[in-house]
């Protein structure tokens, strides 16, 4: 029964979550809610650990909740099922592929679908912002006193940094991890 | 003799594939370099137009844009079989590597420092995330339209329970109905 669950929700991520990773993070955080199969905190892991192994973002995601949740079996499950909408619709779509990108229709439907997959990432990034920077992993509620200063400061830092210096995620994430040991974060 | 060569060719899919999905990070933008130089200089499968093609076109489908280019590029080369296994091949490395990662990691999680390190990482994760809505942002919002797109979207899903997946579905048909139906009448 969790199989199939998994396998629905994960048929949903493929269909909706336009535009790759981070576009399915949302649907994570709704997943965790309806289900609790795992928590904020854990979303965030995957998500940093995703993004410092090779590998498609949004694939690795899926790798990872579906681990989490049915172990290898579950792992296979959502990964397949990520990528089985796109397949269908590709296959459907590939004889006509030069009319559909220059489609009126889906142009128009893409000047609403892009700004609210903006606003889907936005949410998430209040998500994370929320286990990061609030303590007993979000869970209290946004008080002043609650709020991890030390997460604060090492994001505005970190944010700085990977504006100005362009290099691949990895290093930002493993500074930042030892950084975390380093001052007992 | 003509099996022997659609399974020599479905190999060859599935390897480079397999390649570009171990050697790439982040997917999406990404993968076009590492595409480049296996699908266009080494196996001549697609030009470079083409490759750019496919990938504006995949990020206009359903589904994560690694696993869609390489859907559209293996299209070409064996129809739908071949578009099959160019997908299968980009996710199989992936699968493998977070599952021996997410078995092992398990056990650590536990431990103090880990937890230190995490919380470090948490803080990171918030970072990157924000610099890709900068990027996203540039993209996706240009009018006054698109902006009240944004802002409702963002209230129905902190606000409210609204599934994701609904409020895509609301916002592609509002801008069918803008672009398609309102500008129609007005002309």
């Amino acid at each position: 029964m969790i199989y199939l669950r998994l396998a629905a929700e994960f048929l949903k991520i493929g269909l909706f979550a336009i535009g790759g990773g981070l576009a399915s993070i949302p649907f994570l955080y709704d997943m965790a809610e309806q289900t609790g199969w795992f928590t904020g905190s854990d979303i965030i892991n995957m998500i940093a650990i995703s993004e410092s192994t090779p590998g498609p973002l949004g694939i690795n995601m899926a790798t990872y909740v579906g681990y989490t949740v049915g172990g290898p079996v579950g792992g296979v499950i959502a990964t397949l099922c990520t990528v089985i909408p796109s397949l269908i619709t590709i296959i459907a779509i590939a004889g006509v592929l030069n009319r559909y990108s220059q489609n009126g229709w889906v142009k128009a439907a893409f000047t609403g679908i892009r700004p609210a997959v903006t606003a889907l990432i936005v949410s998430a990034f209040l998500e994370v912002a929320q286990v990061a920077f609030i303590g007993d992993g979000g869970k209290s509620s946004w008080m002043f006193t609650a709020i991890e200063w030390k997460g604060v400061v090492l994001f505005g830092i970190m944010f700085f940094l990977i504006r100005h210096l362009k290099k691949h995620p990895i290093v930002y994430l493993a500074a930042s991890a030892v950084i975390g040991v380093l001052f007992s974060m | 003799m003509i099996k022997r060569c659609a399974v020599k060719k479905y190999t060859e899919i599935f390897s480079s594939f397999f390649k570009i999905g171990a050697l790439t990070f982040g997917g999406g933008y990404a993968m076009l370099p590492m595409l480049e130089k296996e699908a266009v200089e080494k196996r001549q499968w697609i030009n470079n137009e083409e490759l750019l093609d496919y990938y504006a076109i995949a990020q206009c489908t359903p589904g994560i844009i690694a696993s869609n280019t390489a859907a559209l590029i293996g299209y070409q080369i064996k129809g739908a079989t071949g578009a099959i296994i160019a997908a299968l091949g980009v996710i199989t490395p992936s699968y493998i590597i977070i599952t021996i990662i997410a078995a092992c990691l398990s056990e650590f999680m536990d431990i103090d420092w880990v937890q230190h390190g995490m919380s470090g990482v948490q803080a990171c994760v918030a970072a990157l995330i924000l610099t890709s809505i900068i990027k996203l942002w540039k993209n996706s919002i240009a009018d006054r339209f698109t902006l009240v797109i944004f802002v409702l979207s963002v209230l129905a899903v902190v606000i409210s329970d609204i599934s994701p997946a609904f409020i895509v579905i609301v916002m592609a048909l509002s801008g069918i109905i803008r672009e398609k139906i309102g500008r129609g009448k007005k002309e």
